[in-house]
């Protein structure tokens, strides 16, 4: 039975030993350019509110982080400059083949960077720990849904996304907002095709999927690498405006409380920190597990891990 | 009514959609970057057979189907209703022709089946991997042959039929296998 052999490790010693040096590399990269490795709280009092993202945790106790984010950026308030993080972060319910809930995140910001600057850098990174390929596609998401779902994100009407979506799952279809759609043509159609060879950085999401990004016009200045069809990281010009901020956190407070969600607390010294200046910067989250994965040609990122979230 | 919800969905798990028992043969977790996690199943109809994909934001829940699988004895057909016994309890339980007749054809009496109960109805039967049967009727086979290939149609008992090499007659005992429908030895008288 599968429990017999679940003390061993999910990935072989060879794989340990490819991510070490994989680590290592990444290290190597920004030690060379000068920015400094960090190293902020896992546990915080505040969490993210994004609405897709589920924080283990509880207002008593603390909440682990999904992503270094905010620790990171109250640095750079605070003058940090260049700063990079090779971190666990944790994301409930998150499980499959590209999914464990605690995973290894490489996180870092470039001051005085927009996101175009920053995939060039990506793009560096990924040559320098040995991902080969020169000059890596880039896509707008309008371009790529074009091309890959033959509809145009920002024009199409919510019938032409909702048939293009083949949802079948008819309860409560109806009352589904725009991005649900986009998300859904996105996760079966759009991104399998993306990177097939070499990866591609698909840029200029829809402002309403802005996350933490600016918004210029209809567009959230946001990036994510995509490889093998796989999503490896993802990026933004970072929003640095507090009151905008501040208002992006409470509409998806209030959107999770429509939807009876858990609601926590968003950063309020994050806030605080915007409030101070955050210097004109880009910054960027890359799945090192993802990463490995492909690297080395394995099934799953179970495969990567010293012990995956069935055996930890 | 119990609930299974997309991250408890496995493959065997059974799930009651418009009122019609699957099985879930795969689960797979889809999620863009930042957006809508959903999860595309791979279900099976328990009743026709067939194979299809849904797709169902995560978290979402379906109704468990009242599944049970039991081995029972064959005893019987009236020609309406396939009759079956739990060996253990000796209770009896019918099967309507459409929920039987794939085993039908391999089935004489006393074999040990799988019986599908849905809600306590039969909606399938599985007969065992392998049965050795009469065959009825056959061409007279040329007199040398050994290899097989090629071989001829044999209508066995219970009204299969299967390919069997040349050499084997009518009158004689053969073992096949219901999950290919192919002829696997001659069995002796």
């Amino acid at each position: 039975m599968k429990g017999e052999q679940h003390w061993r490790p999910s990935a072989t010693l060879e794989t340990l030993k490819a991510r070490a040096e994989l680590f290592s590399s990444v290290r190597a990269f920004f030690v060379a350019r000068k920015v400094l490795e960090v190293d902020t709280p896992i546990l915080s009092a505040h969490a993210t509110v994004d609405r897709h993202i589920e924080s283990y945790g509880n207002a008593s106790d603390g909440w682990l982080q999904t992503s270094p984010e905010f620790a990171m950026k109250r640095l750079l308030c605070a003058g940090s400059g260049p700063i990079y993080q090779i971190c666990h972060v944790f994301r409930r319910e998150e499980s499959g083949r590209h999914h464990n809930a605690e995973f290894t995140m490489l996180e870092w910001y470039q001051p005085g960077y927009d996101h175009h600057r920053l995939m060039s850098e990506v793009e560096e990174l990924l040559h320098a720990v040995g991902v080969s390929g020169a000059g890596f596609e880039r896509l707008s998401y309008r371009d790529a849904f074009l091309r890959y779902a033959g509809l145009d994100p920002f024009a199409a009407s919510l019938e032409q996304l909702r048939n293009a979506a083949s949802f079948d799952s008819d309860a409560g279809a109806q009352a589904l907002e725009r991005d649900f759609w986009l998300d859904l043509i996105m996760s079966y159609k759009v991104g399998p095709q993306l990177g097939r060879d070499s990866p591609v950085f698909l840029y200029d999401f829809p402002a309403s999927q802005a996350a933490l990004s600016r918004i210029n016009g209809n567009i959230a200045e946001r990036f994510e690498l995509f490889w093998q069809g796989i999503e490896l990281a993802n990026g933004f010009h970072e929003l640095a405006d507090a009151a905008e901020q501040r208002r992006r956190f409470e509409s998806d407070q209030s959107w999770r409380k429509a939807q009876s969600h858990i609601v926590p607390p968003y950063d309020q010294n994050l806030i605080a920190a915007l409030e101070n200046g955050l210097p004109n910067c880009a910054g960027v989250a890359l799945g090192l597990d993802r990463l490995l994965m492909l690297m080395q040609g394995l099934p799953n990122v179970a495969a990567t891990m010293s012990f995956s979230g069935d055996r930890a | 009514m119990a609930t299974v919800s997309t991250n408890e969905m496995k493959s065997g798990t059974k799930v009651l959609i418009d009122g019609i028992p699957f099985s879930v043969i795969d689960n797979e977790y889809h999620k863009p970057g930042k957006g809508q996690a959903t999860n595309s199943i791979k279900i099976r109809n328990l009743k026709t057979g067939r194979v299809l994909e849904r797709t169902l934001k995560s978290g979402d829940t379906l109704e468990v189907a009242d599944i049970e699988e039991i081995e029972m004895q064959y005893l019987y057909n009236d020609g309406e209703f396939w009759h079956f016994m739990n060996p253990a309890s000796f209770e009896q339980i019918q099967a309507v022709k459409a929920a039987a007749e794939e085993a039908s054809k391999w089935i004489k009496g006393e074999e040990t089946c799988r019986v599908l109960l849905f809600n306590g109805v039969a909606i399938g039967v599985t007969p065992p991997n392998t049965v050795t049967l009469l065959i009825t009727e056959t061409d007279p086979g040329l007199r040398g042959d050994t290899s097989g290939g090629g071989g001829k149609p044999a209508t066995l008992e219970t009204g299969a039929i299967v390919r069997v090499p040349l050499f084997v007659q009518q009158g004689e005992m053969v073992k096949c296998d219901t999950r290919t429908g192919e002829y696997m030895s001659r069995a002796g008288k």
